[in-house]
């Protein structure tokens, strides 16, 4: 048995490894995907005010602290047992819709689009964001436009762009004024022409990607994801549905806070991210994809109507493309359009200005759970408290968590498919890593990876002994 | 020559390099007048030599932090200590309080193969010496800006009036 390593696998958030095995004929035999490095957050929060909770736990992540802020502070109104007011519902809704526009153009534009439009194969040393905008730059300018817009609506509604505080227990801190829903609803538009380009660009070069399409986590599995009570697409709450390989319901209308009656997790014996599988089928075969392409294809419709139409066009090629992972990348550009069209209905409202946005309680009940559609798919944010209001216990599931049966049979598929262990090329090894770039894994949100240092790729043979190398230029 | 630029994340969020992603525009500025020799967002996978300026984010949390931050060490001109996780430990040292044992009980079988070896959590000057700190969780972009234009026109940065935490 040969082995061969990626170390880092470069252009995801958080940092991870990839292991090969071969045969010795060179083909493939195992691959996986090894997340190193953990955080801890479910035994750092013991002890603490669970008032604290949204602001610590928002650090779990940088990319997305949003879901989190918004997932955790869902708990913490649950152990105020306050409904809180409908101002602040929509606030959080605008919020959280920013976050996940901010995060899909992060994981589109800066981190797979050097992929998608200068080629899995392009040269390692300008397959990047500057290489792509030297190639691109009115498509580059367009996404550092998009993941801006994002971050300043959370700025401006929440104080700043990586972990405000403003999402409290009970509501948020402060309502907001016109001059921000001004702000919200003048840069919409051409937020929403720029998405719709880069679809129409993706599009057009689906045509080029035909063997990603087939190989890339191309595979049935379940797919789990909140929907609203119209089986249309929501990211704040909802409730759980989960379907087939066939598109089947198999859970309907399933309350979130029961989570644990649906899901269970097993430990790695070679990753520090658990792998969460569908309880009723077991581990492995309960094997569940969660994120963008989850939910579209859970909803019955998205509800706005550019996603709807866009949607029509993905479900043509969905329907023939299997279950392919790859289609991940489309289904985040839709949910773009979506949250910037959902953003400027509710941004209209009458009452978007009501200064009503913010519930007072003590802790009236020990133990709630939060969950929320993060960008990556379903959070959850399980807490319970002393009478004093100091947790006692945490469960947290992430969404890049669920989606680890998932990536690593990814890797596997793709790594049997395109890698020749006889004749290795750059390009192969780049194809695996995109494999999981295109479920834009989060990985400092489920623990904070990173790989042994100075590796390249290496491969060993029986004894061990290093018999080809492959690094990447680093000039 | 443009100096050689390198940015990376031990123990973080990746917050401080949102933060840095999020200079926007200025971004272009940024890799106009550095070489962008290492980052996340390069598929480089060996850190490289004679590097002049790194942005070091997060704390030292585990044998493969330790190793990491060492050779980049070695190979850079100025490191800098990027954000309140590498600067002081932040999120990530809450785990001293507990030990290594209880945190990972969050597992009923810790994995054993593979993965580095968790240790107690220290800032980055416990570990290496460091040239410059911009505190923040995480700094703001204006911060960083300034600090990589102060670096770049090799003056002292104006200083960031950035709290702990915030
Ligand atoms: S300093 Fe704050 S933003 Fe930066 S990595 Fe640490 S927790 Fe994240």
């Amino acid at each position: 048995m040969r082995r061969i390593e990626i170390d880092p696998v470069t252009r995801i958030e958080g940092h991870a490894r990839i292991t090969l095995q071969l045969g010795d004929d060179g083909r493939v035999r195992d691959a996986r995907f090894h997340v190193d490095q953990f955080r801890g957050f479910e035994k750092l929060a013991v002890g603490r005010p669970f008032h604290e909770m949204p602001g610590l736990m928002a650090r779990t992540c940088g990319i997305c602290p949003i879901s989190h802020l918004v997932a955790s502070a869902k708990a913490g109104d649950a152990l105020l047992a306050v409904a809180i007011p409908e101002p602040a519902i929509r606030l959080r809704r605008i919020l959280h819709l920013a976050q996940i526009l901010q995060s899909h153009a992060l994981s589109f534009f800066y981190l797979s689009a050097p992929d998608l439009l200068l080629g899995m194969d392009a040269d390692p040393a300008r397959r990047n964001l500057v290489g792509l905008y030297d190639e691109e730059p009115e498509l580059v300018r367009g996404g550092i436009a998009l993941r801006a817009f994002g971050q300043e609506i959370i700025a401006r509604m929440a104080g700043k762009r990586v972990h405000p505080a403003w999402v409290v227990p009970g509501g948020v801190a402060t309502p907001i004024d016109a001059e921000t829903r001004d702000f919200l609803l003048a840069g919409v538009p051409g937020a929403i022409a720029t998405v719709e380009q880069a679809l129409a660009s993706f599009r057009m070069r689906l045509v080029g990607f035909e063997a990603e399409i087939q190989h890339f986590a191309n595979f049935p599995s379940l797919f789990l994801g909140l929907v609203d009570t119209n089986g249309e697409l929501e990211h704040y709450e909802g409730r759980l549905r989960v379907i087939d390989p066939t598109g089947a319901r198999i859970v309907e209308g399933f309350d979130p806070a029961r989570y644990q009656e649906l899901i269970a997790e097993a430990d790695e014996p070679d990753s520090y991210l658990k792998a969460p599988y569908f309880r009723a089928f077991g581990f492995p075969d309960g094997i569940y994809r969660v994120g963008p392409l989850a939910r579209l294809r859970l909803v019955t419709r998205c509800g706005t109507p550019r996603a709807d139409a866009a949607l029509e066009i993905f479900r043509g090629r969905d329907a023939s493309a299997g279950q392919a992972s790859f289609l991940y990348h489309e289904a985040r550009l839709i949910e773009m359009l979506f949250a910037l069209e959902r953003i400027e209905e509710l941004a209209g409202h009458a009452e978007l200005l009501d200064p009503d946005v913010r519930a007072h309680a003590g802790p009236n009940r020990r133990e709630g759970i939060g969950v929320a559609e993060a960008p990556r798919g379903t959070l959850i944010h399980h807490y319970r408290i002393d009478a004093d209001g100091l947790v006692t216990a945490v469960n947290l599931i992430i969404a890049t968590g669920h989606n680890a049966l998932a990536m690593n049979r990814g890797v596997l598929q793709v790594a049997r498919h395109f890698v020749d262990g006889e004749r290795l090329q750059e390009g192969m090894l780049n194809r695996v890593e995109a494999v999981i770039r295109a479920f834009d894994p989060c990985l400092a949100c489920s623990t904070h990876a990173l790989g042994k240092m100075p590796l390249a790729i290496r491969l060993f043979d029986a004894q061990g002994r290093v018999v080809d190398e492959l690094r990447r230029s680093s000039r | 020559m443009r100096p050689r630029l390198a940015t990376l994340w031990l123990d973080g969020c990746s917050g401080c390099h949102m933060s840095l992603l999020d200079l926007d525009e200025r971004l272009l500025e940024i890799i106009r007048d550095f070489e962008l020799v290492y980052s996340p967002l390069l598929d480089v996978k060996e850190y490289p030599n004679a590097v002049d300026i790194a942005l070091v984010e997060g704390a030292v949390s585990t044998e493969a932090d330790r190793r990491r931050i060492q050779i980049v060490r070695e190979r850079t001109r100025i490191l800098v200590s990027f954000g309140d996780c590498a600067v002081t430990g932040n999120v990530p040292a809450l785990r001293n309080r507990i030990g290594i044992d209880a945190v990972l009980a969050v597992y009923e079988t810790p994995p054993t193969r593979e993965v580095p070896m968790l240790l107690p959590v220290f800032p980055v000057h416990q570990v290496v010496a460091v040239d410059h700190w911009l505190p923040g969780c995480p700094p703001s972009p204006d911060a960083i800006f300034e600090v990589l234009r102060a670096l770049l026109e090799q003056r002292a940065p104006a200083p960031s009036g950035v709290r702990f935490g915030s």
